[in-house]
């Protein structure tokens, strides 16, 4: 295994030391910084002294305000955790808590600190005021990052920014004519993954908002002249549905955090020719684990042996993964332990073996049984996204009086215009009847004009 | 709606579908040698459902089964009454 190669480097000492302070900039939908303003100065109002050693809930609703929070309190806060602005406020106090918080960050006027038990709330933005802190002896501060629990509860991920940023410690002279962005947000994990990234190499930062359309966002990311630019497939295929798809011209495009299809990798390079697509294995437990850059779905059999960062095996069907990448533990008691005796993370997510390349089949726990055969939704869908009417689709269970469950579809078309026609859904079925078997093939199709993706950049889906 | 009608369309249309060979629909056709298989009722329950907007099986936890054809048939028509 890699040992994480600087130890005691704060993200702002690194920033730093990634350069081109003043050429780079971090763009958000209302603000701009350069780097050198981001390091320069904070937008809390010169607080920093008052978060030294101190446990933090950042929970600001603007991205671009967390990101120059972050640069400042890497290294002086204890810990820090990341809350998403789509994370109901509801369960703040439960996180506050369980992260033994002191204080909360926050860019919205209705948050006070007795409501959610710490000593006190600080708010942040607008202005960057300039300051000096003593930045002589960092902490390794706790990085949390918040998933989706089984109990409807968040869970807490440690990770530190040493196996949050990987080998992400280098600056390309290239970095200088790079300009990265996201569809995520940078307080989840594919999104802090590109923010570190453009942090620490050196390049420019287009941040997304909660508040603008996909159109918008792309025809901003276009006007600064976006090169790099990651999603999910679920991201990707909701952009291709916009006629503001054609305002950017990346040089490389990267997808990760849902199974990848051959359809979206194909509908993405039909789009962006010019533009390497790849796709990353990563998840908030196990952190990145390898890119695939052939251009096809799944990845070579060789991948789980011959990467040199990390350790990956199958076990009972699903991806293990060992590494400095993956995060610590889980924070507050009673919680789950993160990596079995061996130190793997188990990422839930299936594989299946085929000519000499695995395939991503879907997650262990929303397989569906239709009358004792298992169905992945993920593999239906792959299918019926490959039908050339079809932009995205949804595969559900349905309860069943006679098989227990059954597998239906919600599609979204290209041409919403379609969707009274009887014979397309006819048709589909029939594209599906030949690629699956019976049980696989949804029993009945819906065609919805969206399909609901969370802040997540996942397809919303509720497990039966 | 006609339900008979739409009963028969439905069983029709999904043996078509999943190639099996269906028997000629009398009321007295016992539903285990329709030619249809359990997957195929359960998209038959599923399709109706939409078509007619009941499902008396989940309506009725404690429905007796339909063993032919007709019974089946009488199923819907009360539950759509």
């Amino acid at each position: 295994m890699k040992m994480p190669q600087s130890k005691t480097a704060s993200l702002w000492s690194a920033v730093v030391a990634a350069g081109n302070l003043g050429s780079r900039t971090l763009v958000g939908q209302h603000s701009v910084a350069s780097w050198h303003e981001l390091v320069q100065g904070s937008l809390l109002h010169g607080a920093i002294e008052d978060l030294r050693g101190k446990s933090v809930v950042l929970a600001t609703v603007d991205q671009f305000c967390a990101a120059a929070a972050l640069v400042q309190i890497d290294g002086i806060v204890r810990r820090v955790v990341l809350y998403p602005p789509d994370l109901p406020l509801e369960h703040l106090a439960y996180v506050a808590r369980t992260a033994e918080a002191d204080i909360v960050i926050t860019d919205q006027p209705a948050i006070d600190a007795e409501t959610y038990s710490v000593s006190r709330v600080l708010q942040c933005g607008p202005a960057f005021i300039p300051h000096d802190v003593d930045r002589s002896s960092p902490l390794e501060t706790e990085w949390i990052l918040l998933t989706s629990g089984t109990t409807g509860l968040p869970k807490l991920a440690a990770h530190t920014l040493a196996s949050l940023a990987g080998s992400a410690w280098h600056t390309d002279p290239a970095s200088a004519s790079i300009v990265w962005s996201t569809f995520y947000d940078m307080r989840r994990y594919g999104g802090l993954h590109i923010f570190l990234h453009a942090a620490l190499t050196g390049t420019s930062l287009v941040v997304s908002s909660a508040h603008e359309s996909v159109a918008e966002f792309l025809t901003r990311a276009g006007a600064h002249g976006v090169t790099n630019i990651s999603g999910t497939p679920s991201h990707w295929r909701r952009a291709l549905m916009s006629p503001a798809a054609r305002r950017i011209d990346p040089d490389y495009i990267r997808m990760s955090g849902e199974i990848v299809d051959q359809a979206i990798l194909n509908q993405v390079h039909a789009q962006y020719p010019r533009a390497r697509v790849a796709h990353t294995f990563a998840s908030t437990e196990a952190g990145v684990g390898f890119n695939v850059n052939d251009g096809l779905m799944g990845f070579p059999k060789e991948i789980l042996e011959s990467n040199p960062l990390i350790d990956m095996k199958i076990k009972d069907g699903t991806l293990r993964i060992r590494s400095t990448r993956t995060a610590a533990r889980y924070l507050g008691p009673g919680s789950p332990t993160l990596t079995d005796a061996g130190g793997y993370v188990d990422t839930g997510d299936t594989v299946e073996l085929r000519d000499g390349r695995y395939y991503f089949t879907g997650r262990r726990d929303g397989v569906i049984n239709v009358g004792g055969y298992k169905v992945h939704p993920e593999e239906v869908e792959a299918v019926i996204n490959r039908h050339a009417e079809v932009a995205m689709s949804l595969v559900k269970a349905k309860k069943n009086p006679i098989t227990g469950a059954l597998v239906v579809a919600d599609v979204v078309l290209k041409a919403p215009e379609a969707e009274g026609n009887s014979t397309l859904e006819r048709d589909i079925l029939h594209f599906c009847r030949r690629a699956l078997d019976a049980h696989k093939v949804p029993a009945t199709i819906r065609f919805v004009p969206m399909l609901n993706i969370g802040e997540s950049g996942k397809l919303v889906r509720r497990h039966a | 709606m006609d339900v008979r009608a739409e009963v028969t369309e439905q069983f029709k249309q999904v043996a078509q579908e999943q190639d099996r060979r269906l028997a000629p629909l009398t009321d007295d056709l016992t539903l285990l040698d329709s030619g249809l298989d359990s997957l195929c009722f359960a998209i038959v329950v599923a399709r109706l459902e939409n078509s007619l907007g009941a499902d008396p099986f989940s309506d009725d936890e404690d429905a007796r089964f339909p063993v032919t054809f007709g019974d089946f048939v009488r199923f819907y028509e009360n539950a759509a009454k």
